[in-house]
């Protein structure tokens, strides 16, 4: 059953992903993509670029890998199996936080999880670069939007729109 | 309404214009979600909805933030299965995706820089990118050797260093 698979593994996802949606994306695409052959590598990138190109939450990736794979329905497991076991954990970990103010050991929590959630994102960077790199032209317009976002003040947005435009002009 | 993150358009709204939270309390509430596991922004709005009215109140935020965006990426998956075939929708798709890629690859630089002054921190950091990266070991094994690991790094007591704060959202 299709639909249990994908509730068990955005269900484990959704509390591994420290930090963050797109802490989780290396292990996503381990499943997605190496491990149940769901869709390939080209496949998954793309359905994650279009994501972000969509107003709201970057998490949204979830709803269009769910799509791929299991249609509307899957969809809608994907997304509610990634949101709430994490927005439990939120619910009560927020009345808690304020009650334990300035503990020492919030403050460990936070330093100690802080180069996790780095090193995740880090490996979801390049493992999306690589997927999404297919020649030197898709390659170089991923590097440059990286550098560009570091560089500049820029929105986001505008980046992606130029990396879409550049690809509409054959450079992708 | 959110592109490319929604997290300093909800800031704005809750401080600026409706004055439901101050600044410090947003920035408390931020800290919170930016290190739970899952997606930041629905963390926040359970976390805002529960503190406004309980229970419903993060039912109804979490509904807000999720329920429209939903519609419209399903919309646009739609129309990218219905013309994907068209050989300049999948360069423009393709460009897209090589420019949301350099995205995440430039949030996790940003969020790996207050690191640069810490040798555990980046040990870590290093060790997570190897392992998940590189060697693509399984998820929850590795976080269950690194997460600790890290948190008893960062119990040592050291000679204070540069308090790490984090920039960008994940």
């Amino acid at each position: 059953m299709i639909l249990l698979a994908l509730a068990l593994l955005f269900g484990e996802l959704s509390l591994l992903a420290i930090g963050g949606a797109s802490s989780a994306l290396p292990a996503m695409e381990r499943a997605i993509v190496v491990d149940h052959h769901w869709m390939s590598a080209a496949e998954f990138v793309r359905l994650f670029g279009l994501a972000q190109a969509a107003p709201g939450p970057n998490m949204l990736a979830v709803t269009l890998f769910g799509w791929r794979i299991a249609g509307l329905a899957g969809a809608m497991v994907a997304t509610l199996a990634f949101l709430l076991p994490a927005c439990c954990l939120a619910y009560a970990a927020g009345s808690l936080w304020s009650r334990f103010g300035d503990r020492r050991w919030r403050q460990v929590l936070q330093a100690g999880l802080l180069p996790v959630t780095a090193g995740l994102m880090l490996a979801a960077g390049f493992l999306l670069v690589r997927d999404a790199a297919t020649d030197w032209r898709s390659a170089s317009l991923a590097i440059g939007v990286a550098a560009g976002t570091l560089a500049t003040k820029r929105h986001p947005l505008w980046f992606l729109g130029a990396a879409a435009a550049a690809g509409l002009l054959g450079f992708s | 309404m959110g592109f490319g993150g929604v997290l300093p358009m909800i800031r704005h709204i809750m401080v600026v214009e409706r004055g439901w939270q101050t600044a410090a309390e947003f920035s408390d509430m931020i800290a919170l979600c930016q290190f739970l596991p899952g997606a930041n922004v629905a963390n926040l709005a359970v976390i805002f909805g529960a503190r406004s009215a309980g229970l419903a109140g993060s039912g109804a935020a979490l509904a807000g933030l999720m329920v429209a965006p939903f519609a419209i990426v399903l919309v646009l998956a739609w129309l990218y299965e219905k013309f994907g075939a068209i050989s300049t929708v999948r360069h423009m798709v393709g460009g897209l995706s090589a420019g949301a890629a350099g995205l995440i690859l430039a949030t996790a630089v940003k969020i790996a820089m207050p690191l640069r002054g810490s040798v555990r921190g980046l040990l870590v950091a290093g060790a997570g990118f190897v392992a998940l990266g590189l060697l693509r070991t399984p998820f929850l094994p590795s976080l269950l050797i690194l997460v600790p690991a890290s948190i008893a790094l960062a119990a040592l007591p050291v000679r204070p260093g540069p308090p790490l704060s984090r920039r960008g959202g994940a």
